[in-house]
């Protein structure tokens, strides 16, 4: 950090989050200001001359003309350190629990509290030799930071390599503790602590792309069944209002198989962070056996909060995201929305006068979206290590019409698209993705992965999905001469996709079983799916009936199976894929 | 009252539509009050939207009309748009800026607040989980309420949504305990009989008392409109998180909110987003309805039911679309069920009510509760599927299951959601209506609802009813 208490502005002019101030012509693109007697923090976002424009990311009410605003000349940063974990942030990583202490009930504008708790000691074990020598990225030391998460310090990645002169013994260390001391390259000493600063808007480098060739399981079966994302992945999730984004967020930062979940709240509810809040603590993670808050990093930047932070609120996620990265991690960032993300650039743009683009959006609304989401990947870090990011943005389209602009651009940089559909959550089917909106552009990065462990994964898949195809087809015809006008080959085909949708495809957040999906709950059920389907559409070639089919006494266990057997108890499900058979045997028997 | 201010000047730059520009001017902040001294000598009050270079944009909220470049007189007041609160204003009646408007003598606020409040710090939010009976069976058993919630009425011109939200406000309690509302009520834009229809039904329900109005009508000056939802809800703040009341806001009409918002934006020349309205429409209304919820250690309440009418019945015009966004659910009226004479004509499908599902269940309302609603709406979003089919095939095509669907169809609407203004029907009856209804359709039908419910409810009461 490099004060520089010398540079110190007035402003010119204020326009709600923007405003203008002169004598800053030293200051850096980018830099941190602190504006006013109160010292709202906000960031230099163009120059011209002396007069510098300067985005503030509190409420600007009752600054004036002739107030003073004073340079920090360093780019708006995160700090990274043990503490993270378990934490609730806003836009620009203020702590909200501390700042509650301090203001109460509202958040008074201007407060500074530091993002990390100093007084908080961490068991610090050292690992690094001393007189190793260490490149950028690699640990040379660790934390214990939850039960489940080994908090692993590292070279900053703009450090190039060092040479490690001391190395504190391992013991219980404060952040502010130095933990041992290094020589570079050029032959300078410097401190090795246990928190550093990192500028958001600055991706954090790693080694080299991977190949994705993993799926990140979610626990949501229309997604790890239909339309699978790969850890490393990028996803969205658009829809209107009440189709289940949300939901759908914290069912994936509750249940996805990742190491770390960042989710950042962005222009959204207050009661959504609440519930986050309450409900993680108590959630068991079902890998680790720990509470879901050891592994889970909130943002909150709630639609009431000023828009500017609502703007540097997904950098500020992310960047905390690839931090666990470099450690070694699989990090899993859920943003919600992104739309409002976007209307806060319009926003500011607007303020700007910046010529606009389609609804008002800047111009470079998508190379933003692309930069954003450029940032999740599955990487070798540059300690070594096999890590990723996965990006699921929400996105909200006015109207639900995913022709306008966020949306659109959106799913040119994104490689799952989870539609949601307005009519499936009217009949209240959740989670309401739609099987014809949606693609997942992974199968085949990923279909190896499942070949391996489950083979009947894909062939599965293929047939519902074929099913569900030509249901749309059907309805088409069905809606105009009615399902009965049909022969029964067709009506079956209508029959198991309902089954396929009450069975398998609707998923309720709420229950307590069914809320999560297991791997092998979720291909025991689609074998079921698509054995009954398959020994149905024989039946009939045989000469069977479908008001038969519709008789089988399994079919009652087969709509209450995703209730009825708790994941622990997957196997379960062999039996009743025997029971199926049995009964279309015996069906077939009476046919022959 | 606003604290007298410094400097006096004297003559505007420009004026256009509901704003002002002056210049000259020093120290002036952003966001401050403005007292405004027409050639007349009427004084108005006014907020600087945009200062710098020695100019301020001003926006006056009872309109500049009669303002003259040369002979206005314009103080700055050194504070934002503040309003004094106290319990002392339940029971009265009072402007958009909260002054006194019924002719008793103005109040001795116990505190000056300013409108635009600050937002309520997330990590100290209470989830609300408390059900609210309403009395309404379409909301208490399809859409429930909490308390802390907000759940606006997407209604439409001359639709019910004001005898509706009379009906709620009326008859809302809780199932535990004692609750007594207070009422903060804000009236935007509409015409005096919608005021007067609300503290009639006010009056007559005894609870006047316990109402506080503010009301900014057809006839007063749009860009007020913009302050008087701040007003009413500083209030409720006060008396929710200060004075540990519960209380329900009622906001009416928020079409007419964003048109005022959409007017000074337009003034501006500000770049519109979708049908001219500003691109920070969804900001500006979420600083609204945020006030709302339940707050850690704090006793009291704030549920806000914002009232909007949809422009042609479009819900996914800008403003119910992004109050949707941001609201806690909705309950949208529909006007062919009002058109067939069905009251109060919640639609079934659209309307939601997010924050039922901790609301509801067991030793809240009942245990078979969750499951009975979702049984009932998957069972009515098929009866729409179905009704669309008769309408192509004709009624007597359809399959006998399809017809049982059809009756059950009816039923719902005629009897579940259709009561009188003045029925007030309790949770248990309305749980119970539900079961009637489901027993129309066949058991297999109903595989939303578990083993052990059906054999407790259906079953049963199958048996024990004539045929
Ligand atoms: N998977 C699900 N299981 C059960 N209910 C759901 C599910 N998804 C959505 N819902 C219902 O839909 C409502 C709206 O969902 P939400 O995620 O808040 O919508 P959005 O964020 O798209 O506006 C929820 O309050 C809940 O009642
Ligand atoms: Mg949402």
């Amino acid at each position: 950090m490099n004060p520089q208490p010398d540079i110190r502005g007035r402003l010119v002019r204020i326009n709600g989050p923007i405003v203008e101030a002169e004598g800053l012509g030293a200051a850096g693109m980018l830099d941190v200001v602190e504006v006013g007697a109160l010292r709202l923090i906000g960031e230099v976002i163009r120059l011209l001359g002396d007069v510098a424009t300067i985005q503030v990311y509190e409420n600007t009410g009752g600054l004036k003309p002739g107030d003073p605003v004073f340079a920090t000349g360093r780019p708006l940063s995160v700090e990274l350190g043990p503490g993270l974990l378990g934490s609730i942030f806003d836009g620009i990583q203020r702590p909200l629990p501390a700042i509650a202490k301090h203001s109460g009930l509202y958040i008074n504008r201007g407060e500074k509290t530091e993002p990390l708790d100093r007084s908080r000691a961490w068991p610090f074990q050292p690992v690094a030799a001393l007189g190793s020598r260490l490149g950028p990225g690699r640990v040379f030391g660790t934390v214990r930071e939850t039960p489940s998460i080994e908090h692993r310090l590292m070279i900053p990645p703009d450090w190039g390599e060092v040479e490690v002169l001391e190395l504190a013994p391992a013991g219980d260390c404060t952040l502010a503790a130095v933990l041992g001391r290094v020589r570079d390259e050029a032959g300078s000493e410097r401190e090795l602590r246990m928190s550093g600063l990192w500028p958001v808007r600055r991706p954090r480098p790693a080694a080299g792309r991977l190949a994705m060739t993993r799926p990140l399981l979610t626990g949501l079966r229309v997604i790890d069944a239909l339309f699978p994302l790969a850890r490393g992945g990028t996803a969205a999730i658009p829809g209107g209002f009440g189709t289940g984004k949300t939901m759908t967020q914290h069912a994936l930062a509750k249940w996805s198989e990742a190491d770390i979940i960042v989710y950042i709240g962005c222009g959204e509810r207050g009661n959504e962070m609440t519930e986050v809040l309450r409900e993680f603590p108590e959630i068991i993670d079902p890998r680790t056996g720990r509470s879901l808050m050891e592994r889970t990093v909130l943002i909150a930047n709630t639609s009431n909060m000023p828009v500017a932070a609502r703007e540097v609120s997904i950098y500020t996620g992310i960047t905390i995201a690839e931090y666990y990265r470099d450690m070694g991690y699989h990090v899993a960032v859920m943003a919600d929305s992104t739309s409002r993300w976007a209307e806060a650039l319009r926003e500011l743009s607007g303020r700007l006068e910046e010529m606009p683009a389609d609804e008002g959006f800047p111009a470079y609304l998508p190379t933003r979206l692309a930069e954003f989401y450029e940032r999740a990947g599955a990487v070798r870090t540059l300690g070594g290590a096999e890590a990723s990011i996965s990006v699921i943005g929400a996105v909200s389209p006015p109207g639900g019409d995913f022709s306008e602009p966020v949306t659109q651009h959106t799913s040119r940089f994104i490689r799952c698209f989870w539609a949601l559909d307005r009519d499936l959550a009217n009949a209240r089917h959740y989670p309401a993705i739609g099987w014809l909106g949606s693609y997942s552009e992974y199968l085949p990065d990923i279909a190896p992965w499942w070949a391996e462990r489950a083979p009947e994964w894909k062939p599965c898949r293929d047939a519902l999905m074929d099913v569900l195809q030509q249901e749309v087809k059907l309805q088409r015809i069905a809606k105009l001469v009615g399902p009965d006008a049909l022969p029964d080959s067709q009506r079956l085909i209508l029959f198991t996709a309902d089954l396929i949708k009450n069975a398998f495809l609707q998923q309720n957040s709420f229950d307590d079983i069914d809320m999560y999906c297991s791997p092998e709950k979720l291909t025991g059920m689609m074998q079921i799916l698509e054995l009954f389907h398959r020994r149905a559409r024989e039946l009939l070639q045989r000469g069977g009936t479908l008001a038969a089919v519709r008789e089988l006494p399994c079919l009652e266990a087969v709509l209450r199976m995703k209730h009825a057997i708790p994941n622990p108890e997957a196997a379960k499900l062999d039996a009743l894929r025997r029971r199926v058979d049995a009964d279309f045997d015996e069906l077939d028997r009476r046919v022959a | 009252m606003p604290p007298p201010g410094g400097l006096e000047y004297c003559g505007l730059r420009k004026v256009d539509g509901p704003l002002f520009v002056i210049e000259g001017v020093r120290d002036v902040g952003f966001a401050e009050l403005v007292e405004i001294t027409a050639p007349d000598g009427g004084v108005r009050l006014g907020q600087v939207l945009e200062v710098g270079r020695g100019a301020a944009l001003v926006q006056v909220f009872s309109g500049t009309s009669g303002l003259s470049n040369t002979h206005t007189r314009v103080r700055f007041l050194g504070t934002g748009l503040q309003i004094p609160v106290s319990t002392e204003m339940l029971g009265r009646v009072f402007d958009g800026l909260g002054r006194p408007k019924d002719g008793l003598p103005p109040l001795l606020g116990e505190e000056l607040r300013d409108v635009n409040g600050l937002p309520l710090n997330p990590c100290l939010r209470e989830y609300p989980r408390d059900f609210i009976q309403t009395g309404i069976t379409a909301v208490d058993l399809m859409n429930s309420l909490v308390r802390g919630q907000k759940l606006p009425i997407f209604s439409g011109n001359g639709l019910p949504h004001n005898r509706i939200a009379a009906q709620i406000a009326r008859q809302a309690r809780l199932l535990r305990g004692d609750l007594r509302f207070a009422i903060v009520f804000a009236a935007m834009g509409v015409k005096y009989d919608v005021a007067r229809f609300f503290i009639d039904s006010f009056e007559r329900s005894g609870v006047i008392g316990n109402v506080a109005l503010f009301l900014s009508l057809a006839d007063d000056p749009s860009v007020e409109r913009l302050v008087t939802p701040r007003s009413a809800l500083t209030l409720a703040e006060y008396l929710a998180f200060e004075k540990g009341m519960h209380v329900l806001v009622i906001l009416t009409d928020m079409t007419n909110y964003c048109e005022a918002l959409r007017e000074i934006a337009t003034a501006r020349g500000e770049i519109p987003s979708r049908k001219g309205y500003p691109g920070y429409l969804y900001s500006d209304l979420a600083s609204i309805y945020e006030r709302a919820g339940r707050m850690e250690g704090r006793e009291g309440s704030i549920t806000q039911m914002p009232i909007l009418t949809m422009p042609s019945d479009d819900i996914s015009h800008p403003v119910p679309d992004l109050t949707g966004f941001i609201t806690e659910g909705q309950i949208v009226l529909d006007r062919d069920m009002h058109q067939r004479g069905i009251y109060p004509p919640v639609a079934g499908l659209p309307s939601l009510s997010r924050l039922m599902k901790d609301g509801i269940g067991k030793e809240r309302t009942r245990a078979d509760h969750p499951h009975l609603a979702a049984q009932l709406f998957a069972a009515y979003a098929k009866v729409k599927d179905i009704r669309a089919l008769a309408a192509v095939i004709g009624e007597e095509e359809l399959s006998p299951l399809d017809k049982l669907y059809l009756q059950f169809g009816d039923a719902f609407e005629r009897r579940l959601v259709t009561q009188g203004e003045e029925d007030d029907r309790s949770i248990t009856q309305s749980l119970d209506l539900g079961w009637e209804l489901l027993r129309m359709l066949p058991r297999g039908e109903l595989y939303r609802l578990t083993e052990e419910e059906l054999k407790e409810r259906y079953d049963t009461a199958a048996k024990s009813e004539p045929t």
